[in-house]
């Protein structure tokens, strides 16, 4: 006779898991790691492996010697982390400092909380703000994209379009002056332009982003709110004075505005859970971006936006309830 | 809103329904429906017929129950029902097949419409009909619309959402105008001009039968809807309808509504037209490993077992064994426990088809919010049921929950969310009810 299992319905289960997810993301990643290493080159490979090997090191040693709980450095969520904060540092940065960033994505913005699934801000973020503040001057000497430079030394470095751009800005050029030095919107939207590894390439992202939302990874209210509104906020300047404010387009381009719309945002453990919940958060990314971009110090703001959001999602969860059924009758 | 997508798996909708032959013994729960259990009125040593009242369901809530075969009352004894626990029932020994008297066992179409409303909801209630869909909510209340209250829609279910389940699909099929008779008689007790009945669209056979059916059929119409589970369950299907939503806690007759299931219509159509109590339904047996998957035609009190030989037997695979559709139905622990007029499947899975995966962090991808159905948070719900924060659980409408499974069934950190939320409402349930004693 059979043994039989008595457990409550139920009884199916989809065929879904962690790592599932995980490893979608990763896949998704790839054809805009593929952009970087061709126009970075070795370094960009070596500095990728590096950060996902120390992120799951550091996951590895924390779990194994400091929880002393299981170890789940293969559930894809340390490889994301690692392969996110890659992508968010120049191509050069000195391996040193690519662990030390790594230890302190997981360490501090990951495993202190409880690892998985308890960090209230995004890990991969953490690691790249630490590095900012602490390493300033590495983290802002961008090599300018070549073909296949093997060596380090060969890597020509120069700033962003958008550090050019807040330079020229602040020495009361205009935006019509600067704009001729600037890489074109064909270029922009390849990634052939100076930059964070996996920055670059707003196409190579948004495949992978249509991919995710294909599979049902992602939902689109968070990158849809995120880029709609930093459009919408950075056309209304660009509307007021276009000779200090560039246009929306240049804007959704540049920087790591792609990148951190659709995969950085999107990060299910440091976003809202309700749908609503999910546009204002994207919505108050978008803002906290331009305004960051057009009045802040730094050129760049979508790492500072997104981590002052994340603090603000156990407030939206707790404002932003899913429309309940049967809440508003509605008889027609 | 929301909804899942699980495999359907329906094996048995191509197989025609099967008359079983009445068992050896029959064990006949005295509470197969939603309220109060019946009080039987036969004892020891009776000799009962087919069709006989062999319990009465006195109170408001509560239906008859009819004996399903004749032969001679054994004993009325606590048996193990479908709900693991020991409920009293009625154990006949079976000898022959006698039916009692006034029992139109003839298989052709009546169409007889000339009973007044009280008239039709009094057969009813004497024939013990319970919704048989699976919530066995004693129809003949249904029928009787409380005053103040007036019915609009009748909605018909034949959506049967539940995978592996082809039971309703058959009856659509083969009982096709009899369903029609029925919903007309039910119609006409609650005194609507207008009845839909609803069906997804994973049945083009049954949905063509019906609508080319209807046509003879004043105010009777079939309508297609989306495959997604849970689109059968009551709400969800009047909101798909007739796009009203019935508020919290209220049933359907608040928003106009009345919903029966496509069974239940084909039960009222043989409490009225034949006198015919409900002593038998179609259940369907069926899993991967299943050698005939079947759509029986089962007496009431047969035990599973029977039902499983018929269909050729224990697969030697098989790890579950579930009274119901893969998403709500129970497992069951003993296979001698009887069909009741709420089984509506006997399902035999395989370990690997039912799996319960390691139980991880919950990494917040709001899955289960976004297809609850009833907008509901299951990974907030189930962390405070958990903890005992039962006020907190009521504020975030705990109560509302259905039980569907989706969250559970979704979730790609196997968090056991239905399980907590589940004790969650039970606790919540006693709360309030202490608070307004």
């Amino acid at each position: 006779m059979n043994i039989l299992t008595v457990s409550g319905s139920p009884h199916y289960h989809a065929k879904e898991s962690v790592s599932n997810l995980m490893y979608g993301v990763i896949f998704s990643l790839i054809p805009a790691m593929l952009v970087s290493f061709y126009f970075f080159g070795l370094p960009a490979v070596v500095i990728t492996l590096t950060a996902i090997v120390s992120c799951m090191f550091f996951e590895f040693i924390i779990q194994k010697y400091l929880i002393k709980g299981p170890v789940t450095i293969f559930d894809g969520s340390a490889i994301i982390t690692g392969l996110l904060l890659a992508f968010n540092v120049p191509a050069n940065l000195p391996l040193g400092l690519m662990v030390i960033g790594s230890a302190v994505a997981i360490g501090m913005g990951k495993m202190t909380f409880g690892g998985l699934g308890k960090n209230p801000f995004n890990p991969a973020l953490v690691g790249r703000v630490f590095l900012m503040i602490s390493f300033p001057v590495q983290m802002t000497t961008y090599p300018q994209p070549g073909a296949f430079p093997t060596r380090f030394a060969d890597v020509v470095t120069g700033p962003t379009p958008l550090t050019k751009l807040k330079d020229g800005i602040m020495q009361s050029r205009t935006v019509s002056e600067i704009m001729p030095e600037l890489p074109e919107y064909g270029n922009l939207m390849l990634g052939n332009m100076g930059g964070s590894m996996g920055e670059i390439s707003a196409i190579a992202i948004i495949l992978g982003g249509i991919y995710m939302l294909v599979k049902k990874i992602i939902s689109w209210h968070i990158p849809i709110a995120f880029i709609g509104s930093a459009a919408i906020f950075a056309g209304i300047f660009w509307l007021i004075n276009p000779e200090v404010y560039p246009d929306p387009v240049f804007q959704l381009l540049s920087g790591g505005l792609m990148l951190g719309a659709i995969y950085m945002a999107t990060d299910y453990t440091t976003s809202p859970m309700a749908p609503w919940g999910m546009i204002i958060f994207g919505v108050g990314c978008g803002l906290l971006t331009v305004i960051i971009r057009f009045f802040g110090a730094y050129p760049e703001g979508v790492a500072f936006s997104i981590l002052i959001m994340n603090a603000f999602v156990p407030l939206i969860n707790r404002g932003m309830k899913p429309k309940r059924f049967g809440e508003e009758v509605k008889n027609g | 809103m929301g909804g899942v997508h699980p495999p359907e798996n329906k094996l048995a909708e191509k197989q025609s329904i099967e008359r079983l032959d009445p068992p050896k013994t029959v064990a006949i729960p005295l509470s197969q429906h939603l309220g109060v259990p019946a009080q039987p009125v036969v004892t020891r040593g009776d000799v009962v017929k087919t069709g006989q009242l062999i319990a009465k369901g006195e109170a408001f809530i509560s239906a008859h129950i009819h004996s399903s075969v004749s032969g001679k009352v054994k004993k009325v004894d606590a048996v193990i029902d479908a709900s693991g626990y020991r409920k009293k029932a009625i154990i006949i020994d079976v000898e022959g097949d006698e039916w009692a008297d006034g029992i139109d066992r003839d298989e052709s179409l009546l169409k007889d419409f000339s009973l007044d409303p009280k008239e039709i909801m009094e057969k009813v209630h004497a024939a013990g009909v319970v919704g048989l869909g699976g919530a066995t909510f004693p129809s003949h209340v249904k029928l009787n619309v409380p005053k103040g209250k007036t019915a609009e829609y009748l909605i018909i279910n034949g959506v049967e959402c539940e995978p592996c389940l082809t039971a309703d699909h058959r009856l659509m099929l083969e009982k096709g105008e009899e369903i029609m008779v029925g919903i007309q008689l039910q119609m006409k007790a609650l005194g609507v001009e207008k009845a839909i009945i609803g069906v997804e669209n994973n049945k083009p056979d049954a949905l063509s039968h019906l609508t080319r059916l209807a046509n003879d059929y004043t105010g009777v119409s079939v309508q297609a809807l989306e495959v997604k589970y849970p689109q059968g369950a009551e709400k969800q299907l009047i909101k798909a309808l007739v796009n009203r939503e019935v508020p919290a806690g209220k049933l359907p007759i608040e928003v106009g509504c009345v919903v029966h299931n496509v069974g239940t219509a084909l039960a009222v159509y043989e409490a009225v037209q034949k006198n015919k109590p409900l002593i038998e339904r179609v259940v369907t047996v069926s899993g991967s490993s299943v050698k005939k998957p079947s759509n029986f035609m089962v007496r009431i009190g047969t035990p599973v077992s029977e039902l499983i030989e018929a269909a050729g037997g224990v697969p030697d695979d098989t790890g579950k064994v579930v009274n119901g559709g893969p998403m709500m139905g129970k497992a069951l622990s003993d296979l001698s426990v009887p069909v009741t007029k709420g089984t509506s499947g006997i399902l035999l899975f395989t370990k690997k088809e039912t799996p319960r995966p390691a139980e991880q962090n919950c990494i917040r991808c709001a899955r289960c919010v976004t297809i609850c159905p009833m907008g509901l948070e299951p990974y907030l719900l189930a962390p405070l049921a958990d903890k005992q924060r039962l006020e907190e659980c009521e504020d975030e409408r705990i109560m509302d929950c259905m039980e569907c499974g989706s969250c559970l069934y979704i979730c790609p950190s196997a968090k056991p969310l239905l399980d907590h939320i589940r004790v969650g409402k039970a606790n919540v349930g006693k709360m309030i009810r202490e608070r307004s004693a």
